[in-house]
């Protein structure tokens, strides 16, 4: 009955509408004007609108910047996470400025050169000598970021000097992560999905030696300053790894493997205490008393980012990042393939 | 000029269409004439597009009070959305939809195929298409494509929800969630259909540009939206094959029990027997469309933003032929590009360096394309139409999200924002808004010539000033949220207390989602008010050059009734010294000694 009433509302509207349009333009036609015809004072108008609009762009962004630059993540904890930001640092910086010189210019155009009676433009049709100019400008530039970018992206992958890395399975299911430690070893075992039965919930193959000292848990724990090599395996669809607070991740692929390394370089209790982390801590909990919730502590996160299914938004897991001893203190409280098996 | 005297008619083969006997059907329905498949075109692209937009405010309720009930969501929903609280699988489908409606449908055949089929032969000078049948077939498998489209929404399991780039074996497994169903199989059989329907209108547009061009219109006369859709076609051509060839495998891994995407799988409890398969195939497949497909969406709007620019501003478009060389240089570039959606899925890292390099380098002729729409505006004396309004504020979109893709094209940068909402933000201003601010300039400017009738210019401001600020309103903070590290297709990130403090962005960006949808009910109204009342157009109302012009404002078939014109000049002779006019179309003799094309 409402949807009805809407209906007749709706179409009521769309009449009285067409009714006034057709007045207004009656009106136009009494006095013998072309309402389509682009007037003076339309292009003063519009022109001194686009001006407007241009500063009002710049100055929200400014805005923004300001209010929302805090709710960004923090510094990263990991060590190639410090050059990612530093690349993403120059980057931002030059695509900003570009942003500042290229816009005001548009809408300063757009507003100077508004149509004016008995002006007329100028024709220009080229100018090889600046079209050169703004080729070659951007193609150094991009030259430089192309390079520098490819310098970082081979760090990330092949860091230098690095010790022998810890090698830790992350296993992904709908909506679950399950973490596999290689044990004393540092080598997985085998592992396929059809050997998944019963306890062996990520089907390691247990009759093969190295899988025998593996270790798998439901918490990803990381001593500090060791290299990590992640291996990512999904059981039913594409997941994705997402540690955003070390600027790493990767997809896990059903039927393949792929990677990703690095080394974490702030504990989780050292990350409660920096002061940013802080004052994020304060704003977030404030919002939370309001709201009657739980308060909230922070903690390192690994997000699944490859939408997955209906609980896609909620497939979660803390990652705790610890000192050696510590971490070597919760691996050993753990059951290895061979005891729980 | 086109002469008036009939002895000269019986001249072209296609006069034979003039006595035909028009009835309804010929006439509205299955029509073979390029104005009419054209304007098919537009509106079945403008319902589309009302149903995508409409699915971007409802998901956009969620995500700003994702636990309230709104009452109205049952109400649309039915049991997807109980007592008004949206369910997780509807709004992944609402999502998915959202974005295969925008791009496939509103932007690539309601864009491309609105325009291409009205201008080729109106700017080049033809009768119509090379075959005006392949063009009506173009049209019906678009329009049963969406039909197929718009009834997947109603099927029992829900319409494809994984996302408008269906990964398998997330859409490979009905098992894996209720989207991946009955709505996945339609999603297919619809985009196979819309497939078949751009090949056929992309070799028809590459044929008729090749072929059909008037006396003196030479490559280098044609007006820059005839270069930009004859390179999108071009574009279509060489890359929805790819994507038809990933849809059928995916069939088959669906119905036929294949292990193309598909190996060691176990879902839902159940072992599955595939093995050998890759998803990361498909991907590779997919974004081989992808990629060349975002320019597919992007050139016909820059081609119409070169046109509405140039004939605004009085002015010849700056630097043509370097417009043409950069449409080329994207266009080239954008078949070796695609691995910049995939560094993260375990690629070999150094292909992550190929195809940084490669994509960083597509910044240089869009730059170039830029700076020279922006000295075009320079001395100018700017027409402030409602199409002129939306090409500067493609200008402007395409400049602030061109710039965010130097970040996303970057491997290494990439990593840490990868699916989270700074690339929503990306590209729905780089690609989403600048291509449908392109679409709403063209439709202004060439309203004239498909319906007679001129749409109402206030009106037309008024939209424009809404639809702009409300979409800066939109994405422009959304790319704060993802700095945050907030991943896309997230239904609610209430789970998640470190989102906490963005969820006031998410109020103020639906707030303007809101506004902005309901601007777009302004254009609505004025399209169709215009179109069946708007005052009749002049031949030439906006004192353009280009031959569309000199057709009489009455449809007919073979576009002009006497001889086609000769071309004695290139499309942007405006405010040219010599001349009186401050514009001469392409069809005035050179006078004498005349410098220029």
């Amino acid at each position: 009955m409402t949807g009805l009433l809407l209906a007749i509302v709706l179409f009521l509207l769309i009449l009285a509408a067409a009714q006034i349009m057709r007045i207004y333009e009656l009106s136009l036609k009494a006095s013998n004007k072309k309402e389509y015809i682009v007037t003076h004072r339309n292009n003063s108008n519009q022109g001194r609108l686009m001006l407007l609009f241009g500063i009002s762009l710049l100055v929200s962004f400014v805005w923004m910047v300001n209010a929302w630059s805090p709710l960004f993540l923090p510094k990263p904890s990991s060590a190639h996470g410090l050059e990612i930001d530093m690349l993403w640092d120059i980057s931002m910086g030059l695509i900003v400025v570009t942003f500042f010189i290229v816009q005001p210019i548009l809408f300063f155009f757009a507003y100077k050169y508004r149509g004016k009676e008995g002006q007329k433009a100028t024709y220009y049709e080229h100018n090889n000598k600046l079209e050169f100019i703004w080729t070659i400008v951007p193609a150094v530039v991009l030259a430089v970021l192309i390079v520098y970018g490819m310098t970082t992206w081979s760090n990330v992958w092949n860091p230098d000097n690095e010790e022998e890395p810890l090698i830790v399975e992350v296993y992904a299911q709908q909506f679950k992560w399950t973490v596999r430690y290689s044990g004393t070893d540092n080598t997985l075992g085998n592992a396929n999905v059809r050997l998944i039965k019963g306890v062996n919930v990520i089907g390691v193959d247990t009759l093969d030696p190295a899988s025998q000292d593996d270790i798998i848990t439901s918490e990803l724990h990381l001593p500090l300053g060791k290299p990590i090599k992640f291996v990512f395996r999904a059981q039913d669809v594409i997941h994705s790894a997402y540690m955003p607070h070390f600027r790493a991740q990767m997809n896990c692929v059903p039927g393949a493997q792929t990677s990703f390394k690095f080394t974490p370089t702030i504990t989780t209790e050292e990350i409660r205490m920096d002061p940013d982390v802080i004052a994020k801590v304060g704003r977030i909990n404030k919002i939370r008393r309001e709201a009657g919730k739980d308060l909230y502590e922070y903690d390192y996160l690994l997000l699944c980012n490859k939408v997955c299914g209906s609980a896609h938004y909620n497939m979660q897991m803390p990652l705790i990042v610890e000192t050696e001893a510590e971490y070597a203190q919760w691996l050993s409280e753990q059951k290895t393939v061979k005891e729980s098996i | 000029m086109a002469s008036k005297s009939k002895e000269i008619k019986g001249v072209d083969s296609h006069d034979e269409h003039e006595h035909h006997v028009e009835n309804f059907w010929t006439k509205y329905v299955f029509s073979m004439d390029h104005k009419m498949i054209g304007k098919q075109f537009l509106v079945t692209g403008m319902i589309m597009g009302v149903i995508g937009v409409f699915m971007s405010m409802l998901f956009r309720l969620q995500l700003a009070w994702p636990n309230e009930k709104f009452v109205i969501l049952e109400s649309i929903l039915g049991k997807w959305a109980p007592e008004g609280q949206m369910d997780p699988n509807i709004y992944l489908a609402l999502v998915t939809i959202h974005g295969t409606i925008m791009v496939f449908f509103v932007l690539t055949a309601g864009l491309s195929g609105t325009f291409s089929n009205l201008l080729i032969p109106l700017q080049i000078g033809a009768r119509d298409m090379a075959s005006g049948f392949l063009n009506m077939l173009s049209y019906w498998f678009f329009a049963s494509s969406s039909i197929v489209m718009v009834v997947s929404l109603f099927v029992e399991t829900g319409p494809a929800s994984g996302g408008w780039t269906v990964y398998p074996p997330l859409s490979a497994l009905p098992q894996a969630m209720p989207g991946s169903g009955a709505g996945m199989t339609l999603w297919l059989v619809s985009m196979t259909l819309f497939i078949a329907g751009s090949l056929l209108g992309s070799l028809n547009y590459i044929v008729t540009i090749i072929n059909l061009r008037t006396k003196g219109m030479s490559m280098t006369r044609l007006p820059l939206t005839i270069w930009a859709f004859f390179v999108t076609a071009v574009l279509g051509v060489l890359s929805f094959p790819v994507l038809l060839s990933a849809a059928l495998l995916l069939m088959f891994d669906r119905l036929l029990g294949t292990s193309f995407y598909l190996s060691d799988i176990m879902v839902a409890g159940e072992l599955l027997h595939n093995e050998g398969g890759s998803p990361v195939l498909y991907e590779h497949l997919f974004w081989f469309l992808g990629h060349p497909e975002v320019y597919i969406i992007l050139l016909p709007a820059l081609g119409i933003t070169s046109e509405v620019i140039a004939t605004n501003s009085r002015k010849p478009i700056f630097g043509y032929r370097a417009m043409i060389g950069s449409i080329l240089a994207i266009a080239f570039l954008s078949f070796i590009v695609w691995g910049h959606h995939m560094f993260i899925t375990g690629m070999n890292p150094f292909l992550g360096s190929v195809f940084t390099f490669t994509t960083l380098l597509i910044a240089i002729p869009s730059a170039v394309k830029a700076f020279n729409y922006i000295t075009t505006l320079w001395k100018g004396n700017i027409q402030f139409t409602p199409a002129m309004l939306f090409s500067i504020g493609l200008v402007s979109t395409f400049v602030a999200g061109g710039l965010t893709g130097i970040i996303l094209g970057d491997s290494a940068l990439d990593i840490n924002v990868h699916d989270t909402y700074f690339v929503v933000a990306h590209f729905h201003i780089v690609m989403g808004l600048s291509a449908i601010f392109g679409m709403f300039a063209g439709v202004y400017h060439w309203f004239p010539k498909m319906y007679r009738r001129m749409m109402n210019k206030t009106l037309g401001y008024f939209h424009f000033w809404l639809t702009f600020v409300s979409a800066y309103g939109v994405f422009f903070p959304m790319h704060f949220t993802g700095l945050a590290g907030l991943p896309r297709r997230y239904y609610s990130n209430a789970e998640f207390p470190m989102f906490d403090e963005i969820q006031d962005i998410n109020v103020i960006i639906t707030v303007f989602a809101i506004f902005g949808g309901l601007a777009q009910l302004i254009f609505l109204f004025n399209f169709f008010y215009s179109m069946w009342r708007g005052p009749v157009a002049p031949k030439n109302p906006w004192r353009s050059n280009t031959l569309e012009w000199t057709t009489p404002v009455e449809h007919i078939h073979g576009n002009w009734d006497g001889e086609i014109p000769t071309v004695h000049r290139w499309p942007y002779d405006y405010s040219k010294p010599g001349h009186d006019e401050d514009f001469v179309p392409q069809s005035t003799p050179r006078l004498k000694d005349e410098p220029g094309h």
